[in-house]
């Protein structure tokens, strides 16, 4: 059971290949080896006992157990040997179905598709267009890490749409996602360059190569310019999530719980709260050790996002594939100037990556020059230099001040502090929606990637003059939207978004990104 | 397109509050493709079994023994009565217009809306027939693009326009296809 692709770039060279030998023991193995284990455990007195003499039946009853009956039965009617075989032939079953799943489950990777095929019994086969690809993950959950194994997952648009090969080795999955993203950007194909290949390391090697592999970055830098990397700062992360909404509101329920078992005299209910500080404790580690050691950066193939502590995660978007960006700012978090970032794309995970983070949280908490970098990084043809005051604006600003329409003065009633900051901005590049006061945000929809938009006025908004445009992108944790709005200013939003939506729409190349 | 959509007898620059000055969404556009009148009994026929379903759950509790819980039922057999009189209005309001690159399309009265989506971000176009609607001849359009909020759903169509209009729709998003 040798590996048969040796040096780094064969995989994407549209051969039929297989995954790493010891997938089945990641995928499921893992299971069977913990039900031996138990099995073991159980059988250990019975086994000392018959080391140690005397026969099973003088041991004590054990009072109807099941097991212990079966066993009696066993070495009563002298079937030992039957047993044992019976145990050894299920074994050999189970890891020959082990082996012919990881012989069947083979992918391969042309210049157009990637398909992967598995199941023994229930074949199924899934293809992937490349210039549909919405993102490539590297997750390296942690018993796969720790040897060196690591998941590629190709996602496409739509609900759980993605094309996993697990697992890989872990350099095997970095080439290999430099590899598709090379072939979905449309660029011409290289020739396969002559890489370091992995040898068949001797034992310390491998164990030092283990090690490193954990102890090294998530992000591999080679290549990037230094300035293009965003990091997390940890007592920024514990701060922030200390400040949370969620966070104030448990405490609060958790005080409230804690007064009224107080004055009543009710000490129970102290103990009442043990799983909640449990449950509050096990939110703040998991939100801080899954958001330690994020970094994002800017490389040729797209951005790419990093995550996790023990178990990785690690994820590229190719330009072009994020359908709308949410700054925004949590009330707490206004004195220490923290933002957060969110995105929607056409790839929905209904299941949460490896290491549990929302997939749509790009920047948990970073300040106004790490938004302002990972806005550069998420949208580089909207986010440029020229337009950066106007972003600026758009997050701390208020009134027309650069280009910005506001609500008229008579929308006071319905936006009772953010009358002036509630407005909008539409370029050649995007719209921006400006909103909120109290909880500020500021909405980017690139205008390459707007679905269609429409304008609306119900009974209130009409008594006022007034209109609310929503711009429709693909589904996901931001609604873009600006009510209160002149109902001339709404309608003018509405042609301007479908006009300018049109013409870019039209220019657009980012489904093969390098193809100019 | 982005110049200003007031009417012309209208003052566009008053933001102040001039009485003559229309509160509701105006559109310059005028020549609007409306739905057959034959889809005002198809709504009303529609909203009449609905509302009468309703209206007998709401006086349940009356039968029950509760004797001022006619006031529920005789509320929503009201709220019935007048959505089923305001049908013919808001039938006449829907209305699409197939423009150059997109398509336009409104609806509602009370509830104004005016919807805008390129033909290129087209994913697929849906016709589908209820039985009421089919024993009148008409069908709905659905055109369904990557983002569910866009719900554009033109109903009361009858059959040959609704197939032409899917198959214009198919044949001109295939000439301007955008990606996702």
């Amino acid at each position: 059971m040798t590996d048969p692709t040796p040096p780094r770039t064969d995989f994407a060279d549209g051969e039929w290949h297989r995954l790493h030998p010891a997938t089945p023991l990641f995928r499921g193995g893992i299971a069977v080896i913990a039900i031996l284990g138990v099995l073991i455990v159980n059988l250990r007195d019975r086994l000392l006992a018959m080391v140690v003499g005397g026969d099973g039946a003088d041991l004590p009853p054990t009072g109807g157990d099941l097991e212990a009956d079966a066993i009696d039965f066993i070495v009563r009617e002298n079937l030992v040997l039957a047993a044992l075989a019976a145990a050894v032939g299920v074994l050999l079953l189970v890891i020959a179905g082990f082996w012919l799943s990881w012989r069947v489950h083979t992918f391969r990777i042309t210049d157009e598709v990637v398909e992967v095929r598995s199941g023994i019994l229930f074949r199924t086969s899934r293809k992937a267009r490349l210039d549909r690809i919405q993102g490539i993950n590297i997750a390296r959950p942690f018993v796969p890490r720790l040897f060196g194994a690591a998941k590629l997952e190709i996602t496409v648009a739509g609900n759980d749409a993605s094309v996993p090969l697990s697992y890989l080795r872990g350099a095997d999955a970095d080439a290999l996602r430099r590899d598709i993203l090379l072939l979905a950007s449309g660029a011409q194909r290289v020739a396969p360059q002559t890489g370091q290949t992995i040898g068949a390391a001797s034992i310390g090697g491998m164990l030092e190569e283990r090690v490193t592999d954990l102890l090294a970055p998530e992000l591999d830098v080679e290549g990037l310019a230094p300035e293009s990397v965003v990091r997390m700062n940890p007592g920024r992360l514990i701060g922030s999530t200390l400040l949370s909404d969620t966070m104030i509101v448990l405490v609060g329920l958790l005080a409230a719980v804690a007064i009224t078992g107080v004055a009543f005299g009710e000490l129970v209910l102290l103990f009442a709260l043990l799983p909640g500080l449990i449950g509050v404790g096990g939110f703040l580690i998991s939100r801080i050790t899954r958001s330690l050691r994020y970094s994002i950066a800017a490389t040729p193939d797209g951005v790419r996002v990093g995550f996790g502590l023990l178990s990785t995660t690690n994820e590229t978007l190719p330009p072009g594939r994020i359908h709308s960006v949410k700054v925004s700012q949590p009330l707490l978090w206004r004195p220490a100037g923290w933002w957060q970032i969110a995105v929607n794309r056409a790839s929905r995970s209904t299941q949460n990556g490896a290491a549990g983070q929302q997939q749509t949280t790009i920047l948990p908490v970073g300040n106004l020059d790490d938004v302002r970098a990972v806005l550069r990084l998420l949208l580089p043809e909207v986010a440029t230099d020229e337009r950066a005051p106007v972003l600026d604006q758009g997050i701390l600003g208020r009134d027309s001040e650069g280009g910005w329409t506001v609500s008229p003065p008579r929308a006071r009633v319905l936006r009772w502090f953010s009358r002036r900051r509630n407005g909008y901005l539409v370029d050649e590049a995007a719209v921006l929606l400006r909103t909120g006061a109290i909880w500020r945000s500021l909405t980017i929809v690139p205008l390459t990637r707007t679905q269609s938009v429409s304008v609306v006025q119900g009974p209130l908004l009409r008594a006022l003059r007034l209109g609310a445009v929503h711009v429709h992108t693909v589904a996901g944790p931001i609604l873009p939207h600006i009510g209160a709005l002149d109902r001339a200013d709404a309608m003018r939003l509405f042609d301007d978004v479908a006009t300018a939506s049109l013409r870019a729409a039209r220019a657009d190349t980012s489904h093969r990104w390098r193809q100019a | 397109m982005s110049e200003q959509s007031d009417p012309a007898a209208q003052a566009p620059q008053a933001d102040q509050a001039v009485p003559s000055e229309p509160r509701r969404l105006t559109r310059p556009e005028t020549e609007w493709q409306r739905v057959s009148p034959r889809y005002i009994p198809v709504d009303m026929l529609g909203i009449l079994v609905f509302g009468a379903a309703v209206t007998v759950a709401g006086f349940t509790p009356f039968w029950l023994g509760w004797r001022e819980g006619w006031v529920i039922g005789a509320a929503l057999g009201a709220i019935v009565l007048v959505t089923l009189a305001l049908t013919p209005r808001r039938v006449r309001a829907i209305g699409y217009l197939l423009r150059e690159d997109d398509l336009l399309f409104r609806r509602g009265i009370m509830f104004q809306r005016f919807v805008a989506v390129p033909y290129g971000r087209m994913q697929l176009v849906d016709i589908s027939r209820g039985p009421i609607a089919r024993a009148f001849g008409l069908a709905e359009l659905k055109f369904v693009t990557a983002a569910a909020s866009t719900n554009v759903l033109i109903p009361g169509l009858p059959l040959a326009e609704a197939e032409r209009l899917r198959d214009h729709l198919v044949a001109v998003a295939e000439t301007r296809r955008a990606g996702l």
